[in-house]
């Protein structure tokens, strides 16, 4: 059996008196497309900051690529390869677009490597990333200058930069119009074909049903459901955390 | 144009500048240009950190005293020549600029300014009461009259800090260009996403802190030879403070340029005051410019001109309906 990708084995997070995490298991298998959903305050964030490095796990273990990740740093994890993009994007605002994008390849894919990409490379690997989110004809703005969805997208494409194996998105549809929410969930599994293993976290369940292959439901705190899509959102525990008794 | 290139033109620049001077003939030139390239030197030091990353730094004066003690200590125990007293002062300076960073920069914003400024106090205590440095009495540092091949003693001063300040220039837009530069501006703009995008954080902002200290030490050790008598109210003295953060913020933290243009523009100011006006008035011209900059030019004269640049240009005027269309 092959190793999985991720592993979170019995993860637990407090602060202070509130337990914002409780013993969560998670699998997850190359390639795969995982929806993790669940009700505001339900620790969703806070595990993908465990799983990155942002916060330290209190209980529990993380192993990427079957190696323990608790201990290494969030620079360590992205060269690793794990990857994130943030709910609220958070672009280099003195950065152009496209110089968004090197940093992410001059300390990541540089450092996994041990060379260094010449700068023909980089200035090409970069515009086939704006290419592919399509925003090629934006590389020299400011992020200030871009649209809603247009930020969105800087931030997929700069979390792809960094070549990651695992690619999680922190609620990047939110706030978007229908038609720009399918450009992103399009987009996504455009990425997830070009072979990296995608958990999107989101609220907007149309995308979250077309996007994912296997949904994760949190709430609480702790894991109530995992499975199919179609299992999942007829699972009594799912309605009653999101509609009620 | 590359950075070997750069410098290149920098050491060309400073031949004639120090060819200027030496045809000027007046000492006062030398006096006061020292003022100014020393200046140059701990505003690009500041920039480093406080430009580049975004960690400001209130301790300046404590990196330009250590320099500065640094020399007075090997003056009294095994005087050295001045070329490496600065080497000396930089070392010394460079490691406290990286334990003080060890120890602050896990703070942030005003935190960080106000441990920066703790370190300052502590160490100012510690000079004033350690006699073999000369406690709060001050020393003597009697310079030789002249110096072979150059003369005048404090033209070689000059000679020095203007060798510092192309350095400083060189390395400062080095840096800029550089990976380490990006990295840094991804400090400043958000910590949280630059780790995300892998860049050891940490790592960078003590290589910020170690390089402007060692930068600012550099700039302290020949003050001793400079003014001849040093004391911890002189070198620590607040217009260091001061002026090494309102030379950038004046000028423009983002770029190598906007130090060398307010060091230029506020130190000469200073020094014009100086001798015009009075020697009180340094502070008080520094303050003014400050609160105008910060009012009216936020990025600074380099985001001035930048933005008057990259404004565009007014669409042509187009002939009223009742103007006839060649009216003057």
């Amino acid at each position: 059996m092959s190793v999985p990708l991720l592993e979170v084995t019995n993860l637990g997070k407090r602060f202070g008196g509130f337990v914002a995490l409780d013993g969560i298991d998670l699998s997850v298998g190359r390639g795969e497309r995982v929806g993790l959903i669940g009700p505001n305050g339900s620790g969703k964030s806070t595990l993908v900051n465990c799983i990155c490095g942002t916060l330290a796990n209190d209980s529990g273990t993380v192993r990427f690529d079957g190696e323990l990740i608790d201990r290494l740093k969030t620079h360590e994890r992205t060269r690793r390869g794990i990857a994130r993009s943030f709910q609220l994007p958070r672009p280099f605002a003195s950065l152009t677009v496209a110089e968004n994008l090197k940093v992410p390849m001059l300390y990541t894919v540089d450092a996994r490597a041990g060379t260094r990409l010449s700068a023909a490379e980089l200035e090409a690997r970069g515009a086939d990333l704006l290419r592919l989110v399509g925003l090629a004809d934006k590389a020299a703005q400011r992020p200030r200058d871009l649209t809603q969805v247009e930020m969105r997208k800087l931030e997929l494409a700069r979390a792809m930069a960094a070549e990651p194996q695992l690619l999680i998105a922190d609620e990047s549809m939110a706030g978007l119009s229908q038609v720009e929410v399918a450009d992103i969930v399009a987009l996504l599994i455009k990425l997830n074909e070009r072979g990296v293993t995608i958990i999107m976290i989101e609220h907007i369940m149309r995308a979250v049903m077309r996007f994912s292959q296997r949904l994760v439901v949190l709430v609480s705190g702790a894991k109530i459901a995992d499975g199919a899509p179609e299992e999942i959102i007829r699972d009594p525990d799912v309605e009653r955390a999101y509609l009620g008794q | 144009m590359r950075s070997s290139v750069f410098f290149l033109i920098c050491v060309a620049v400073a031949a004639g500048v120090f060819g200027a001077a030496r045809f000027i003939g007046n000492d006062y030139v030398f006096f006061a240009g020292y003022v100014v390239l020393q200046f140059i030197v701990l505003a690009q030091a500041w920039n480093i950190l406080g430009g580049y990353t975004g960690y400001v730094n209130f301790g300046s004066a404590a990196f330009f005293a250590l320099g500065a003690y640094t020399s007075v200590f090997f003056h009294k125990s095994y005087p050295l020549p001045i070329p490496l007293l600065m080497a000396l002062g930089g070392i010394v300076s460079g490691l406290a600029g990286l334990g003080m960073g060890y120890l602050a920069l896990r703070l942030r914003g005003a935190f960080f300014a106000i441990a920066t400024l703790a370190f300052a106090v502590v160490l100012q205590t510690l000079v004033v009461n350690w006699n073999y440095l000369g406690g709060a009495r001050g020393a003597y540092v009697i310079r030789p009259e002249s110096v072979w091949l150059i003369g005048n003693y404090v033209h070689y001063l000059f000679f020095l800090m203007l060798a510092l300040a192309v350095l400083s220039i060189t390395t400062a837009r080095t840096i800029e260009r550089s990976r380490l530069g990006y990295g840094f501006a991804t400090i400043r703009d958000d910590e949280l996403a630059a780790e995300a995008c892998g860049v050891p954080t940490l790592r960078l902002k003590l290589i910020a802190t170690t390089l402007s200290g060692a930068f600012m030490g550099m700039a302290g050790a020949p003050f001793p030879y400079y003014i001849g008598y040093v004391q911890p109210a002189a070198a620590f003295g607040l217009d260091y403070a001061v002026n090494s953060i309102a030379m950038p913020m004046i000028g423009g933290t983002t770029t190598w340029i906007g130090p060398l243009v307010g060091a230029i523009l506020v130190a000469g100011l200073q020094q014009w005051a100086t001798v015009t006006i009075s020697s009180e008035l340094g502070l008080l011209v520094v303050g003014l410019l400050l609160v105008g900059f910060v009012i009216v030019a936020p990025s600074g004269i380099v985001g001035l001109v930048r933005n008057y640049l990259s404004s565009p240009s007014p669409p042509p005027r187009v002939a009223r309906k009742s103007e006839p269309a060649d009216a003057p």
